[in-house]
């Protein structure tokens, strides 16, 4: 499986945000695209996660059998974590969603994804109690609990603590050992194993 | 499949919790219903002729309630998103998020109806057809909705974009809902006009849908 963008280009609000963007991923790979405040990188994820269309160029996924969009899990600042409902609700939720397509293969039970990022306890509670960071674990759970071969992180580590970081970069790694792939928008330096890097900024793409 | 009935599960158990606004609709309906009767006096013959009317813009306004957040709050929360990255189309999503609304807030006002009727002086006989009419109509209402509340889920303040978009559109169900329950009233039974009214309603159920995912894609780019 092999994640290629050729050529992307994009504008948001009539501004041109980068040209020319080509890169290709190939199984087991992680990107992380740095840059400054405002630079492109959430709207580069969304692009790859078909929620957003280029300007210009086309983002392929080779030997994937799925379209982009049942491929991809976008984790973001903006979880979709409904506080009405119960952690564990949420994230039944998320896999009733998310996870059809890959039914029960490699999955982790919603429970033990919970537990391995320290919710364990907190199933029944409703989600609002939550604070930032545990919310955001809540959000990075579905990367377990609902398998899908491309990870795509928007600032993931942003309200976590040191141990959830390193729980994260855990998940990272076996994602990665299974073949799995990673991109990962930060302006912080995430420590990612020979991680490829695209910085973009002033509408240029290094 | 299990995804739609995830969603129309996730979106009952939002609105019958806590401030999740299910219960709006019915209380609308029922303080509208109990202030006509102050307003129009107490003269039983117009209050009887007027009643199923009164019933029928009570519940069309009261069903328009709550519906700009259908999207809007999904939109805010990255719930959207999440939805667009499943395997379903999003006309389905559109769809079932509209069921879970209609059950949420649109049933109960059809099973308050009978009682408000009583109220309002509606003869016995036909508070039954009442209520059918509201079942039918509500739910084409619901749906008409869904275009609205797509084209402002990005919008903060939509409610009344919403209400004024729909309004319009919903007038037919609103006339073939009320000469229904005025010829039933007379004893005519159901006719044509409740077949037209499940004409329109079942009209609205299927390009509600279509309409809301086309309103969505092009708000979201």
């Amino acid at each position: 499986m092999r994640l290629r963008t050729e050529q992307l280009s994009c504008v948001r609000g009539g501004r041109s945000l980068f040209r020319d963007l080509s890169f290709e991923l190939a199984a087991g790979e992680a990107l992380a695209v740095t840059g400054p405040n405002g630079a492109g990188k959430t709207s580069l994820l969304r692009i790859i996660a078909g929620l957003l269309s280029p300007a210009g160029g086309r983002v392929a996924l080779e030997d994937g059998g799925l379209p982009l969009n049942e491929s991809c899990h976008f984790v973001s600042h903006y979880d979709g974590v409904k506080g009405a409902l119960t952690v564990m609700e949420n994230l039944s939720f998320f896999c009733a969603l998310l996870g059809g397509a890959t039914d029960g293969k490699r999955s982790v039970a919603p429970a033990a994804a919970l537990s391995r990022l320290g919710l364990g306890a907190l199933g029944e509670l409703p989600a609002y109690v939550l604070s930032a960071g545990q919310k955001r674990r809540l959000a990075l759970s579905k990367l377990l609990a609902a398998p899908r071969p491309i990870w795509l992180l928007d600032e993931p580590t942003a309200a976590l603590d040191v141990t959830g970081k390193e729980v994260l970069l855990g998940m990272i790694g076996e994602h990665r050992a299974r073949g799995g792939m990673v991109v990962v928008a930060t302006h912080l330096d995430l420590e990612l194993e020979d991680a490829r890097e695209i910085f973009i900024s002033n509408g240029r793409a290094v | 499949m299990s995804a739609l009935i995830a969603i129309v599960l996730r979106d009952l158990r939002v609105a019958l919790r806590a401030g999740g606004g299910a219960g709006v609709g019915v209380i609308f309906f029922l303080s509208l219903v109990v202030i006509v009767p102050f307003a129009v006096g107490p003269d039983m013959p117009l209050l009887k002729r007027i009643g199923p009317a009164m019933l029928w813009i009570g519940a069309l306004l009261a069903t328009l309630l709550g519906l700009d957040r259908v999207f809007a709050a999904d939109h805010e929360d990255g719930s959207l998103d999440q939805l667009l990255m499943s395997s379903v189309p999003l006309e389905l999503i559109a769809a079932a998020k509209g069921f879970a609304h209609w059950l949420a807030s649109g049933l109960p006002l059809v099973i308050v109806t009978p009682l408000l009727g009583l109220m309002l002086g509606v003869e016995p006989h036909a508070l039954a057809t009442v209520a059918l009419t509201l079942l039918v109509g509500t739910p084409g209402v619901t749906f008409l909705g869904l275009a609205a509340a797509g084209l402002s889920a990005s919008l903060p303040r939509g409610g009344l974009l919403g209400a004024v978009l729909v309004l319009p559109l919903a007038i037919p169900l609103l006339i073939f809902g009320v000469v229904t329950t005025n010829a039933a009233i007379l004893g005519e039974g159901l006719g044509s006009p409740f077949r037209f009214l499940c004409a329109i309603s079942l009209f609205f159920l299927v390009l509600g849908p279509i309409a809301a995912a086309a309103a969505l894609r092009h708000v979201r780019e």
